[in-house]
């Protein structure tokens, strides 16, 4: 099983959300950057599985610039075989699927993994667009991933349900929660990630197709209305007549 | 023109009415697209919202996300649509961002507001933290509208429903099972829900929060720990690694608010947050609080409901 897994990174949960530059830009200061966990917990995780029980290759691949080694390295740690950061920022999501779909093009990969959608901007964009890009079947938002020869059997998240279906190899597939279960990569991993390659491609040019033009963050709340405990007849009357929402 | 696509297998969802809505703000001239096998019948409430026509290839259904690309990508064209807009949800996420490579169009991916003046449209950043106003940069959009985002209207059009066919391709996906929560309201898009935490104790004592739940048509949901230890379902997660809802209203009992969970809830439009700990970070984000036991405040609030509902009906 030759696997190739997206890694993107995104800031720690705890980190300060501000903005630069009349709000353009967003400040990394300060921010500490940690590998999506969607990539991380279930993408690498289940790749690395599927490779222990099959057989094969783990390849990592980001879009971003030299400051993100250390997640690379990081994914390394955990048990990716080889790595490779095409050095570019990633613009949208269009340029970055471009980029890793033209990367995977001729390299016969069997499965590629990306998380469910990135933390920092939410967009659940680009594996579908990979996907679509090398002109393979995509599924979306899987909590379960198994491979019996060349068929591939999958959860999947739709409206208030879990759907099972079946295709086969090569696919691109999003992973969400259930997937497997977090590794943290010990003092060998951390060791041996160290020398395996981490290798940097030339991007290709193309355009991206939005743009992001400013950012906004939202007002900070009213302080909180407290209602006796005793009184919930206070409480259903101020969420209908005042908040209007019953 | 406008081409909005809906899943219409299960019936019209409210995310496919809001959909139409927001088609029907950006141009008079509004087109469904859809397939399966629902009735005319069914079809016909989204000329209610302002679509003009309904498009309905009966010979897929829409399971295959490469097969609906194709579909969708052949009437865009055809039909020169400026627009092209879906549902934030499991089916848009799937196949808008295919659709955005293949017609070489720009994808606003969760949009939260309508175009505005300088034509950027909002979006939720950083787990909901901030906002981004996103500026596509091609003739042709596409837009993926996040649920509960932007008020119903109704705007009774003259709707035609026309049966359409072609060939998108064999299935590449084949389905085996489907496992669906009986009548269970979906999360992403219920108006109103009632959330629980490890502040509950344990799965036996979750008869309190469905109750309040089902006296005020609520979906319930919970936090990470509760699904991880398997108190309640992993469909019920919400926050940063699990789903993401902007509710009417959130009720959130025994929780103490941990910004992970945070995220995926902050942008409801009222939070209440009921927890023992005066302390619990919760109440900063919260509209209202109340400080008490869960066991003993909740089935009074249930009550309160029943009495209100019951002398407004
Ligand atoms: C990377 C990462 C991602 C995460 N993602 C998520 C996520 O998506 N969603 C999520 O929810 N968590 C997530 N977490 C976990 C999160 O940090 C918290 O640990 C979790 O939300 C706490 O759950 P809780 O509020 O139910 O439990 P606790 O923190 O244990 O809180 C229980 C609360 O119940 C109150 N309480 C106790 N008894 C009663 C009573 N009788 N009546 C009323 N109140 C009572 C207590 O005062 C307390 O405030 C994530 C963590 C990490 C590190
Ligand atoms: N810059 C990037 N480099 C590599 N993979 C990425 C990048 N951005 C996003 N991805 C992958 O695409 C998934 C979805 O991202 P998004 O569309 O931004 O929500 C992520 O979970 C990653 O697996």
């Amino acid at each position: 099983m030759n696997i190739l897994v997206c890694i993107s990174k995104s800031p720690d949960t705890t980190s300060k959300i501000a903005f630069i530059e009349n709000n353009k830009v967003f400040d990394e200061n300060g921010v500490q950057y940690i590998v999506n966990p969607y990539d991380e917990w279930y993408a690498l995780v289940r790749a690395l599985e599927l490779k222990e029980t099959l057989g094969g290759q783990v390849t990592i691949i980001t879009v971003g610039t030299a400051n993100d080694d250390a997640i690379m390295r990081k994914a390394l740690a955990i048990g990716a075989d080889e790595a490779f950061r095409i050095d570019a920022d990633a613009k949208d999501a269009y340029y970055t699927a471009y980029q890793i779909g033209h990367f995977a093009k001729e390299k016969g990969f069997d499965l590629v993994l990306t998380g469910k959608e990135t933390i920092n901007f939410n967009g659940s964009q680009v594996g579908g667009m990979i996907a679509e890009v090398l002109d393979l079947p995509f599924i979306s938002l899987a909590s379960k991933l198994d491979i019996v020869d060349k068929t591939v059997s999958v959860e999947r998240e739709i409206a208030g349900g879990i759907q099972v279906v079946e295709a086969s190899i090569p696919i691109v597939i999003s992973c969400a929660k259930g997937m497997a279960e977090q590794r943290i990569p010990n003092m060998r991993g951390i060791m041996a990630a160290r020398t395996k390659p981490l290798q940097i491609v030339t991007p290709v040019s193309v355009e991206e197709l939005t743009s992001y033009v400013s950012f906004v963050t939202p007002a900070s709340k009213a302080a909180v209305k407290i209602i006796d405990a005793s009184n919930m007849d206070e409480l259903v009357r101020l969420l209908h007549s005042e908040a209007k929402v019953i | 023109m406008v081409l909005v696509y809906i899943t219409s297998q299960n019936g019209i969802s409210k995310s496919a009415l809001e959909a139409v809505s927001y088609a029907r703000k950006l141009s008079k001239e509004v087109t469904v697209i859809t397939c399966g096998t629902a009735s005319e019948k069914e079809l016909a409430v989204l000329g209610q919202y302002g679509a003009n026509s309904i498009l309905v290839n009966r010979l897929i259904n829409g399971d295959d996300q490469q097969q609906v690309t194709r579909l969708i990508s052949d009437f865009a064209l055809s039909l020169s649509a400026e627009t092209i807009l879906f549902s934030h949800d499991f089916t848009g996420k799937a196949i808008a961002p295919r659709l955005s490579v293949r017609l070489k169009a720009g994808l606003v991916s969760g949009a939260i507001s309508l175009p505005g003046e300088d034509g950027t449209i909002k979006v939720n950043v950083f787990s909901g933290k901030a906002m981004a106003h996103v500026k596509v940069n091609t003739p042709v959009k596409i837009i993926s509208l996040l649920p509960n985002s932007i008020p119903l209207e109704l705007n009774e059009s003259a709707c035609s429903i026309k049966e359409i066919d072609g060939d998108f391709g064999a299935t590449s996906i084949t389905i085996i099972s489907v496992k669906k929560p009986e009548g269970a309201i979906p999360l992403p898009e219920a108006e109103l829900v009632v959330s629980a935490g490890r502040g509950m104790k344990g799965p036996e004592n979750w008869a309190i929060i469905e109750n309040l739940a089902s006296a005020l048509g609520a979906a319930t949901a919970c936090s990470r720990p509760v699904a991880d230890i398997g108190w309640r379902p992993h469909h019920e997660h919400v926050g940063q690694t699990g789903v993401a809802i902007r509710p009417n209203l959130y009720i959130a009992v025994g929780i103490s608010g941990a910004i992970q969970h945070l995220a995926g809830v902050n942008g409801s439009k009222v939070i209440v947050v009921v927890n023992t700990d005066s302390e619990a970070p919760f109440f900063k984000a919260a509209d209202y609080g109340v400080i008490g036991d869960a066991f003993d405040v909740i089935p009074k609030l249930t009550e309160a409901v029943i009495k209100f509902k019951s002398s407004n009906s």
